[in-house]
Formats: structure tokens, sequence, C-alpha cells
């Protein structure tokens, strides 16, 4: 069962002038893969991945998640599609300032509402567990290092257990344990629970332990 | 889920109280002078109103001298074949008194929306002061339904109004009249009639109306005395003064009178045609001023409120990625603007109101031409409704229409920019 397929997915950028980021882009993520998105920087790899993530729908082709096709869909049904279904990591944090790092992370989940808010806090407190921030769940996010933010957004990427788990250089502001510690739980994220992962980066080492590599250039897979 | 907006609203304005309270200053002093300064000029408005209605009767009923539009020749010879032209036409000579004034005086009573009749006496006399003549009306009255009227009691300035009714001869006098004829409290005075007729008085108050075309000319004294010094007798009445509950019905009950009574029936508003249109002119004239404030108090708070939502675009963008609707941020965004409208409004009109207490407490010095002593102030609840309705809506409005662009945009053109 595939958790993503892409079918001629081609992008341009207007501005300054017309140019085409995207060149009609087929290719298909199997279920529980860990895919690594290479490429130099201006390559369309960041560009792909925010049309992967639903949240740029200024693009020609058609994109299936989950064997459903998101194409063409509403704002509010991608909103609510992206709350259930895909965790996003940015490449800097984007944390909300005036929340601490245990509210950042309930969010998407109280945004979803499956479970009771006692039962999130617990939940959301637990990913920080994993992540290894615990300690800093009542502190309001602007009080943190960068790697300690850039794991807050891990932990909130994956609150609502996602299908997806997408990220752009989710590794890019963490020394090589804390980047050993991510690599290891995504790990165990496709293996033992079948979600998948997509993460853009630039890191050899990162991307050779991954399932796969796509790499990228002037706007086309090689 | 509108509960969830709630908290992420109400958490963003907490943590950033310095933003919150600049916002909301921006709200609070655009309300606040708006509400002050209609307050202002509006109380100034109303003062003047009342100054002019303080010695004007809402109607005044009276016999006028009018030239007859027919004359005999008309009576005796009339016809197709007559064409008759007469020059120069002028008044019968004719008493100016109004006939069963006293019947008409009870009918009016009678009438539930009036709420005082003075039947009374008016003669032009000179008063004499050694061998200066000063001109002015000497009014008859019942004293005590003239007080109903204009309440005469708080504009005495010396004497008493009841030393009227005690004394024989007695008049209370025009305070810049008696101080020209240089009169105190029981001086006496002569007064002379068109006819030549010589009458001593004897001053027993003066007052003053705070409008000078009345303070230095008119006196009242009693009914009797007036008809005595005309020679009349004592159901002789030129000018019925009527007082209605609502003066702004005047000019409709006074046209009812007209149909019923054969005088002149003059109300307030064609008394004082002119100073109406001078009125007329201040009220457009405030008018532009409180929409002027209006309008600068609105641009100063859309300015504030989109720069408050345009500083959290990047929010807007994380929610929308974290998979918050359209509809979530632009809650989130409209709760924000309109509790920051809700207080800036509500600390306006207060500010509004204090500045108003602190300018009706200020001494207005305007030596007795006015019946105050402080700025006037109006304090009708009117325009803080304006206000706040106003402070609401452009904070709405100014939270709105950016939070709606940012809730329809891709979230991923934020994070771009």
């Amino acid at each position: 069962m595939s958790a993503l397929e892409a079918v001629g997915i081609s992008k341009y950028f207007y501005e300054p002038v017309k140019f085409q980021v995207l060149k009609s882009l087929d290719f298909k993520i199997e279920k529980g893969e860990f895919l690594a998105l290479m490429g130099k920087s201006g390559s369309g790899k960041s560009t792909l991945l925010y049309v992967l993530s639903t949240m740029d729908t200024d693009y020609q082709g058609t994109l299936y998640i989950n064997e459903e096709q998101v194409t063409g869909k509403s704002q509010n049904f991608l909103a609510h599609f992206r709350n259930e279904h895909i965790g996003f990591v940015f490449q800097f944090h984007y944390l909300l300032q005036e929340f601490t790092a245990l509210q950042n992370v309930m969010l998407p989940a109280l945004k979803l509402g499956k479970y009771a808010k006692s039962e999130l806090e617990d939940r959301a407190y637990e990913k920080l567990k994993i992540l290894d921030i615990q300690e800093q769940a009542g502190k309001k996010t602007n009080k943190l290092s960068g790697g300690q933010q850039q794991r807050v957004a891990i932990a909130r990427a994956l609150i609502n257990d996602p299908a997806i788990i997408m990220g752009d250089e989710p590794t890019g502001n963490l020394d090589s344990a804390n980047t050993s510690i991510v690599f290891e739980i995504f790990k165990e994220l496709t293996e033992k629970h079948q979600q998948t992962i997509i993460a853009v980066t630039h890191d050899d080492e990162f991307a050779k332990r991954a399932d796969r590599i796509i790499e990228m250039k002037d706007g086309m897979i090689i | 889920m509108f509960r969830l907006s709630f908290q992420i609203a109400k958490t963003q304005m907490l943590e950033r109280p310095k933003q919150t309270l600049i916002a909301t200053l921006g709200v609070t002093f655009g309300i606040g002078m708006f509400v002050f300064m209609v307050s202002f000029m509006t109380g100034v408005n109303v003062l003047l109103e009342e100054t002019m209605l303080a010695a004007t009767p809402h109607i005044r009923i009276y016999n006028e001298a009018i030239a007859a539009k027919t004359s005999v020749l008309d009576e005796y010879k009339a016809g197709e074949a007559f064409v008759n032209v007469v020059h120069n036409i002028k008044p019968k000579e004719e008493k100016q008194n109004i006939k069963n004034a006293f019947q008409m005086v009870d009918y009016l009573r009678a009438d539930e929306r009036v709420l005082g009749v003075s039947p009374q006496l008016t003669s032009q006399v000179f008063y004499n002061f050694g061998p200066i003549q000063i001109n002015g009306t000497l009014v008859g009255v019942d004293i005590f339904e003239e007080d109903k009227l204009f309440d005469l009691e708080s504009k005495i300035q010396t004497g008493r109004l009841e030393n009227l009714l005690t004394s024989s001869n007695a008049i209370i006098m025009g305070a810049d009249l008696a101080e020209r004829l240089n009169m105190q409290v029981n001086d006496k005075v002569t007064v002379s009639t068109p006819d030549g007729t010589l009458k001593l008085l004897k001053v027993v108050g003066t007052f003053r109306f705070g409008v000078g075309a009345i303070d230095d000319s008119k006196s009242y004294t009693s009914i009797a005395t007036v008809q005595k010094i005309l020679k009349e007798d004592t159901r002789y009445i030129t000018d019925i003064n009527v007082k209605l509950k609502d003066y702004y019905q005047a000019g409709q009950i006074a046209r009812e009178y007209d149909r019923k009574f054969d005088y002149t029936i003059e109300d307030w508003e064609a008394a004082n045609a002119s100073t109406l249109s001078t009125f007329l002119l201040r009220d457009i004239i405030t008018y532009a001023v409180s929409i002027t404030l209006l309008v600068v108090a609105g641009f100063g708070i859309y300015n504030i409120m989109n720069m408050t939502i345009y500083e959290k675009m990047k929010d807007i963008a994380i929610l929308k990625a974290m998979g918050f609707a359209g509809r979530d941020v632009l809650s989130i965004f409209l709760i924000q603007a309109i509790s920051i409208g809700l207080m800036g409004a509500a600390s306006g009109l207060l500010i509004g109101f204090l500045l108003s207490l602190w300018i009706d407490g200020i001494p207005f010095e305007t030596g007795g031409v006015l019946s105050v002593d402080t700025f006037p102030v109006n304090y009708d609840i009117k325009y803080y409704l304006i206000g706040l309705v106003f402070g609401l809506l452009t904070t709405g409005l100014a939270g709105y229409f950016p939070a709606r662009k940012a809730a329809k945009i891709d979230p991923v053109e934020i994070i771009r920019s």
C-alpha cells in the first residue's frame, strides 16, 4: 500500500521571472518507508516537500496521500487532513512563542480533539520524554535553546500519530548525539508503527541510514 | 472548538502584555477623545439653547395690530364693474388686548401638554433717570405663574420675589437696567407711558436672565399696576405665555391653537428663527467635527490592529501547518480584535467621562451673561453608545480583513516571504 503518490507534479515560480521549479515528477512512497530527499540548494527539494505536505496548493499534477486524492481539495479539508495525517517539522522549529513547550506539542491534538485534555497532556509529555526534553515542558519556548526548540517541534509533529511525518532538515539544528536520537526515533516509527518519514536533508550520514534516497537536481529526480 | 480558539487568543494576548496594551491604548485614546469632545461641544449647544429658551415662552398668544386687508370701500361698492384701490391702509383704532383672556387661560391650563400659563400685560415705558429717559418695557404678571414658566426665583439677584405682592406699586427690575439707573432695592423710580402718564414705583428686587436685551430693559410688576398705568379695566390682558412639557412640540401645538383662537400664536421656533438658523450652522459644525474625530480615531485603530495581526502572520502559518482551518485562524484573531476593542472602548468611555468631569469643574467666568460658572458638558448616554459601537466595529473590521486574507492563503506563502 502506498503512503504517497505523485503524478506529474510541476510547479512554477513567477517572481521575478517565470521559472519551472519542479519538472513533472512521478514517484511513489510505500507505507513505513524512511525516505531522504537530497539535493543541492535550489534543486527544488524543499518546494517539493511543501507540495507533498499539502501546504502549497499552487502546482500542476495530482497528489495522492493514503491513496486518497488531495489535489483540488478545499483549504479546510486540507487543514483537517494535515492535522490528522501529516506531521511537519520545519527547518526553523516554528513554535508559538507565547506558549510553553508542552502547550505547543498539545495544540495539534487539541485541534483534532480525539482525546480528553488530561490524557493529551500525558501523551504530549510522553513525546517530550522520548526526545529527552521533558524537563523543559513547562518553559516558554523562547527560553529554550535552538536544539531544544527543534526537538519540541519534532514532538509536536508526532503528537497525533500521523501516517506521514515530513521534515525540512529536521536535524539541521541538532548536534550529532541528538541527531542520532532523532534518527532512532524515526527508524522505530517506520518499523514498529508503519509510519512513513520523508525528510529533506543535507546530512549524508543521516541519508545513508534511510531506506531510500531521492536525489534532485534542477527540479528533476536523478 | 471555539474554546480552543479562545484559549489560544487569550494566551497570545496575555503573554504579550505590552503589545496588547499599546493596541488597547490606541482604541482608548480615539474613543476617549471622541466622547470628551462631543460631550463638550454638545454641552455648549445645549447651554446656548437653554439660555435662549430661559427667557422665551414656548408659545406666546397676543393680539397683533394688523392693517385690515380690505377697506370699507369694498363693502360699499363691490362687483366686477369696480376696481377698488385704497392706498396705505392703516390699522383701526382698537385695543390690543385679548378678549376673554382669563377664560382662555383656564382652557390652556386644562391641556395636559401644558406645564404653565402666564397671562400678562406689557407696556412700553420710559424710566426717568434725572434728565435722561431710558426706554424699556414694564410687564404686569402674576409673579408666581411667571416663576413657574421661567424659574424667576433662581434669577433673582437682590430682593425677593414675594415683595412684589406685599407692597403696591412695586417692581422687580432687570439687573443691568437697575445698574444703569443706579437703583438699589427700596429706591424709587418714575416711569412714563407713551401717552404721558407718570407713575412712581418702588424697586423691590433685581433679576438677571443672562440675556442682555432683557436684563437691561425689562421690569416685572403686578398686572393691576400696569392696568392702572394704562388706565384699563381689570380684565385687560395683552399676552398669554405658555410653557410646554416638551418644547419640541411647540410648532404643532401652536398650529392647533391657531385654528382655535382668533389671535396671533407664535411658537419659540418662529420667534427665534434667526437664532435657530445659527444653531443649525453650529450643529452642522458639531456633526462635522464628531465625524472627523471618529474617522481619525478609526484610522488609528485600524492601523494599530492591522499591525498587530501582521506581526502574527508567522503564527498564522504555523497554526495552519498544524492543521488549524481558516475559520479557526479567523476566530482566534477576531477574538483578539474584539477583546482589544472592548477593553479599549470601555476604558476610552471612562477616560472621556473623566475628562468631561474635569472640564465640568473648571470655573468659567461669564460675568453673569450665561447662567453657568463652569464649562458646560453634556452627559448624553447616546454619545457613549456611539463610541462603544464605533470602537468595536473598527477593531472588528481591522482584525477581520487581514485575518481573513491570512486564513485563505496557503501557509507556505507566509513562510516563504
